[in-house]
């Protein structure tokens, strides 16, 4: 009975993934075109000189991460009222996004910071803001690893993504007012117009890696949940697990 | 279910909590000894220098309250657990807000208790004296005290019942808290300096709001961390 129902969802699972992997070839092709591109029309900045193209992933990692942070409190608000798994699994899969987004902008931060400002860190309020959320996001994550059973680990952590989106404003501010030192963070209107169609083009291209990185992370934890069901279906059958 | 009757159950927790913790207190002493000996960590870590030591007073006396405070949360749910208890507990009729109120009342007394001990030894250790604006100073302290306990109540509640409790709870708790931190140790330090460029009062309306936006949101997400 259970090995139908896979036999049966196992074709379009698999159209699925050959879809996936193309859709993630061809983001990060466009990404390293977008790259090249934006960095032959741009430049060489006056204070920066060639340092300043590393915006161009430093930025939309920023963009992207806020966007993954609001896919985890949209999906987990629905899954407290919905109660639907899927929600659960979308919510985790834009969290782990996020916190990579997170993670590459505080590296990439470092390493133009080290040149431009002669420090790899300072205790300035972007830069601070960004690594209480990457915890914030690391902390959800831990407890997803902690928790075993799917209910409970649902429910916990779609309040905890909650409460953790619900602080990001008051990070935010509280960091402002404690430091400030950071240039006012680059948008299209603080940038010269010969960089802002380099930036754009690159935002949406990271874009498109974010969103085949969560749809890749949900696709996993739906067939991983659907093994596990199998699993059990099999086990309760008395066939004696998965080998019968 | 009248408002009165849950208030009822609140105070029937509060006091339960309180009165376990009256006839053992164990868990007092433990927490305000942990207190102080972060204290006395810092000044080593520090150095005996006095000017410095009357500096760092405010980050480093909020650092023990949250360093001895959360070993205090998990036993909350922790003594629960033990006598099987909570599941009794749930089986009341009742609000589910109700025990995480009861709970969260009963941990704020507790903490402000081992403050009460913590606050004049981190005063006499790190050489500080009393400043005029003292009342403002004890008001910082417990708005402080209200955010901290009200998200560790919340967070206890999953991580007492979790693998790797004593790990999850710091890890989960400690980065909601930065706010708290940051404009607690800097209306204190202020205060502490006879606030010069009155500012530590954009820092008690931030810690202000901070209470009242996560006591409503941990009130209303109680009942889904709770049932699991």
């Amino acid at each position: 009975m259970g090995v139908t129902t896979a036999g049966m969802t196992m074709a379009p699972a698999a159209k699925s993934r050959s879809r996936g992997m193309l859709m993630g070839i061809g983001a990060f092709v466009l990404l390293a075109a977008m790259q090249a591109w934006a960095i032959s029309i741009s430049v060489a900045d006056r204070d920066m000189g060639h340092l300043q193209k590393i915006m161009y992933v430093h930025v939309p990692a920023a963009w992207n991460m806020m966007i993954a942070y609001f896919v985890v409190a949209i999906a987990s608000l629905r899954y407290l009222w919905k109660g639907q798994e899927n929600d659960d699994l979308l919510a985790a899969s834009a969290a782990e996004a996020g916190a990579l987004m997170t993670g590459l902008l505080l590296l990439l931060g470092m390493i133009w910071a080290k040149p431009t400002w002669g420090i790899w860190w300072t205790w300035d309020a972007r830069l601070t803001s960004s690594a209480v959320l990457f915890f914030i996001y690391v902390g959800y994550l831990i407890l997803r690893a902690f928790v075993d059973d799917p209910d409970r680990r649902a429910q916990w952590s779609a309040a905890v993504g909650l409460l953790g989106a619900l602080n990001v404003p008051i990070v935010y501010m509280s960091v402002r007012w404690w430091r400030t030192l950071h240039q006012p963070q680059s948008s299209p209107r603080t940038l010269d117009p010969n960089y802002t169609m380099g930036l754009r083009v690159n935002a949406i291209a990271v874009m498109l890696i974010l969103i085949w990185f969560i749809k890749h992370r949900y696709d996993t934890a739906k067939m991983e949940r659907s093994a596990d069901q199998l699993h059990e279906r099999l086990a309760l059958s008395g066939r004696g697990g998965i080998n019968a | 279910m009248t408002w009165k009757d849950e208030w009822r159950r609140v105070w029937a927790i509060v006091w339960k909590d309180l009165t376990t913790e009256r006839r053992s207190k164990a868990g007092l002493n433990a927490v305000a000894f942990m207190g102080i000996l972060v204290l006395l960590l810092f000044g080593f870590a520090l150095g005996p220098d006095t000017e410095a030591l009357r500096n760092a007073a405010a980050g480093a006396l909020w650092l023990a309250i949250l360093f001895a405070g959360v070993l205090a949360f998990n036993r909350s749910y922790q003594l629960e657990l033990d006598g099987g208890a909570l599941e009794s507990l749930l089986l009341y009729p009742g609000a589910r807000w109700a025990i995480y109120a009861g709970k969260l009342i009963a941990n704020l007394v507790f903490v402000l208790i081992v403050e009460a001990v913590v606050v004049p030894v981190a005063m006499v250790l790190y050489q500080v004296s009393l400043p005029p604006g003292w009342p403002a100073l004890i008001g910082v302290t417990v708005l402080g005290t209200i955010g901290f306990v009200t998200l560790g109540t919340f967070y206890s509640a999953m991580s007492s019942r979790s693998r790797a409790r004593e790990v999850l709870l710091p890890l989960l708790l400690f980065p909601m808290l930065i706010p708290v931190l940051l404009a607690a140790v800097e209306s204190s330090a202020s205060l502490l300096g006879g606030d010069p460029m009155s500012e530590a009062g954009a820092w008690v309306r931030l810690l202000g709001a901070f209470d009242i936006i996560f006591l409503v949101a941990s009130l209303l997400a109680f009942e889904y961390v709770i049932e699991v």
